[in-house]
């Protein structure tokens, strides 16, 4: 960062220029259900730079975790066909041999499962499992590994370690487990981190340090981050790129400042609009109305469309993921015209809910 | 509109009395002290809302509350009543009335049952209605926490971590209890969809006089939805009050700290850096610090806070608060 220079979010993780540490062209997935095939995500696009911080965000159901799962090739059981290609410091992830991919899972590429407690395994000790991971990929002694995991529970700020190394996930809280969950995914210190919604259990004091632990992370050792999140003030307080997601498909990607400010697209600029901060108190919480398209039967076009207040003629035609200007790509044709409202501008007198006196 | 309730009685929905409530660490060699001395009531129709510590007892505090864990000292009081003091087919039936929603969806959906049957066995279980009616009802609370149809023939599995939440709330609701512990129930939903369910609940609060216990890290719900708000730290209350009250104007440092380091979606440009960062070491529920327990982080702490634990008072009319000083004009942070 140039001296004298006002701190600015863009300018780590550079993303014009630097070569990608991954590229997803395409990436789409279909699952054998009892109705048919479906097509649960599709097209999706994206490079992501050694060290960049990229949050992506987007409705319950839309495809985040299946996308982060595609990428490590962890597929359900009734998964029917991958599309695309993921290339991962120049080997495709998408069609590598298992071998190739379980040296690559845990090691290079770590992820931080969305429900801890499912991930953990109830019948082994918590310090086995975050050593176990390292003693598959290294070669390290198990005082070492036991040292290793202890220094790492410290880090993501567990208490007296040493006294809950040993404990089973069921004697944690939500949030311990969350915890061990992330200290696991750091300790092969990966290049890519995928975390899916690693901070939903902590209390805020206890985010922050997370959070502060993984902008670290990604800045000392270049780690990248995929930090999948409901929580767009987690985006806004480590990502330097937003990614939003809408029904399988992405349809926003710029970076969190203008992503914020200015949203290109409708579904975007509904999200932020249905913050609490900004209604008043004990009313009604504003949301977008009406529902995501069943999997089953996507519309053509505009996957948006019956829920957009803007939608016109037009929109039924089938939208690409369009360069928007500045590097930022949108995946609605009127994205110029439309002058779309963001998270800013609460309501005069409703001051954000729940800030400490300043 | 339902019948309004006949005459609504004085005594809360739930009083607590000096709840404690221990562990056994694996080694056996000690005892986790996960809450340590609480006392509350929840006021019938009212959003209580807890928020706090991970680790500090709140999951805790709402399984005990609900009966699914006994304390191990201390007495948890329903309508006034003792329900263990009910014959056990008499407090089978009570418990139907105060319902917890976990944390984690996984553990209260079995993986081998579809959707439409999980939200049917409770309906089941109580008998309500014909075959047909308990469907209807079953559909209708899906629909109504935004899952169509389709998603009544999937399995667990096939769905993502917010639409199994939905459907973990969409049981609990079926039943139409009195009380539900909702433990971070809206945190694995968005924006949009997390304002729809909370709606929802105020509808039915609203048109059936629900009270709801909301355990939450999100501050800005926990502000949203609930009347009053409790601050725990390590086992132990350290604030309550009316949320307007402990949200603006904290008494305890633990609170200002909290508040502080609420993530906000700002753009940098507009960001100020008023956040405070606890230091010192995070201490443990196996041996908690002497006299007051936030003294190892507190910026404020002095002597006397090591040597005696604060009285829990009532500094301002409903408003409580455990710190020695926190009616000090000038107790603010900046
Ligand atoms: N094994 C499966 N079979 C069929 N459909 C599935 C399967 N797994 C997921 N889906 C569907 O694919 C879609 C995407 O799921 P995914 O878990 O990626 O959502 P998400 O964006 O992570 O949502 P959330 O924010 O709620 O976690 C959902 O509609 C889900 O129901
Ligand atoms: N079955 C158990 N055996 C041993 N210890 C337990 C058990 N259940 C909870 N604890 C301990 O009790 C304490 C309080 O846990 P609790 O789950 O109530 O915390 P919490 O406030 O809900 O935290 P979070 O916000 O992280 O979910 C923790 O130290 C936890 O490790
Ligand atoms: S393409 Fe049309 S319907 Fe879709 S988001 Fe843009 S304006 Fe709305
Ligand atoms: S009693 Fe002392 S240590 Fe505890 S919160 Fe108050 S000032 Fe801080
Ligand atoms: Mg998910
Ligand atoms: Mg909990």
């Amino acid at each position: 960062m140039g001296i004298g220079q006002p701190a600015q979010r863009g300018a780590e993780g550079a993303r014009d220029g630097a070569r990608p540490l991954m590229s997803v062209r395409g990436l789409g997935i279909r699952f054998k259900t009892a109705q048919g095939v479906w097509q649960a995500t599709r097209k999706i696009d994206f490079d992501i730079a050694p060290g960049e911080r990229v949050g992506i965000v987007g409705e319950s159901g839309c495809g985040k975790t299946i996308t982060g799962l595609s990428i490590l090739r962890l597929l359900p059981g009734n998964f029917a066909g991958l599309d695309g290609k993921i290339l991962f410091d120049g080997i495709d992830l998408a069609s590598c041999s298992a071998r190739q991919m379980r040296a690559i899972r845990g090691k290079r590429i770590a992820m931080i499962f969305q429900e801890p407690m499912s991930a953990l395994d109830p019948v082994f000790t918590v310090g086995h499992q975050i050593a176990e991971t390292l003693r598959v990929h290294t070669d390290i002694s198990y005082d070492e590994a036991r040292a290793k995991t202890l220094e790492m529970l410290r880090r993501v700020g567990i208490a007296s370690p040493e006294r809950r190394i040993d404990d089973y996930p069921h004697q944690l809280s939500g949030g311990m487990r969350q915890r061990v969950m992330i200290a696991a995914s750091l300790i092969c210190g990966p290049q890519l981190l995928i975390a899916d919604e690693p901070t939903t259990a902590l209390d805020v004091t206890v985010q922050a340090q997370i959070l502060e632990l993984l902008r670290d992370i990604s800045q000392t050792s270049h780690t990248a981050l995929m930090l999948i999140t409901h929580d767009l003030g987690v985006v806004a307080e480590i990502c330097t790129r937003m990614i939003t997601m809408y029904a399988g498909e992405v349809i926003e990607d710029a970076s969190v400042d203008e992503a914020l400010v200015r949203p290109l697209h409708p579904y975007t600029s509904g999200l932020l609009r249905s913050l609490p901060h900004l209604s008043p108190r004990h009313g009604r919480l504003p949301s977008i109305p009406g529902r995501v398209p069943s999997i089953a039967e996507m519309p053509n076009g505009c996957r948006f469309r019956a829920r957009c207040s803007h939608a016109v003629k037009g929109c039924e035609a089938e939208q690409p993921l369009q360069e928007a200007g500045g590097g930022r790509r949108v995946r609605c044709w009127r994205f110029a015209e439309l002058n779309l409202p963001g998270a800013l501008h609460p309501p005069e007198s409703a001051a954000p809910a729940m800030v400490a006196r300043q | 509109m339902t019948a309004a309730p006949a005459e609504p009685r004085r005594e809360p929905i739930v009083s607590v009395r000096d709840l404690q409530v221990r562990f056994q660490t694996t080694d056996r060699r000690a005892t986790v002290k996960a809450v340590d001395g609480v006392n509350f009531d929840v006021r019938r129709g009212e959003t209580f809302g807890i928020i706090g510590e991970s680790g500090s007892g709140k999951t805790t505090i709402g399984r005990a509350l609900v009966f699914l864990l006994k304390p191990s000292a201390g007495a948890i009081l329903h309508d006034g009543i003792d329900p263990t003091a009910l014959s056990r087919s008499a407090f089978q039936s009570h418990r139907r009335d105060y319902q917890i929603i976990f944390q984690d969806p996984n553990a209260a959906l079995n993986p081998r049952m579809t959707i439409l049957a999980s939200v049917l066995e409770p309906l089941e279980l109580a008998r309500v209605g014909s075959r047909a009616e308990r469907e209807r009802q079953a559909r209708e609370a899906l629909e109504r926490v935004g899952l169509p149809q389709e998603f009544g023939e999937r399995y667990p599995h096939q769905l993502s971590g917010g639409q199994k939440q939905r459907v973990v709330i969409a049981r609990a609701l079926t039943l139409r209890p009195k009380l539900i512990v909702c433990d971070e129930v809206v945190a694995a939903l968005d924006m949009s969809i997390r304002g729809d369910v909370l709606n929802l609940f105020a509808d039915l609060q609203r048109d059936l006089g629900l009270t709801y216990v909301f355990i939450t890290h999100d501050l800005a719900v926990v502000s949203h939805i609930s009347e009053r708000v409790a601050v725990m730290y390590l086992g132990q209350f350290v604030e309550l009050g009316p949320t307007e009250a402990v949200a603006e104007r904290p008494l305890h440092p633990y609170t200002i700290a909290l508040l502080s380091a609420e993530p906000r979606p700002l753009p940098s440009s507009m960001r100020t850096d008023a956040r405070i960062v606890l230091q010192g070491e995070v201490p443990s529920p196996i041996d908690p610090p002497s006299g007051c327990r936030f003294r190892t982080r507190c910026p404020h702490a002095q002597a006397l806070c090591a040597e005696r634990a604060p009285d829990w008072r009532e500094l301002k009319p409903d408003h409580w608060v455990a710190c020695h000083f926190a009616d000090r004009p000038n107790f603010s942070p900046n």
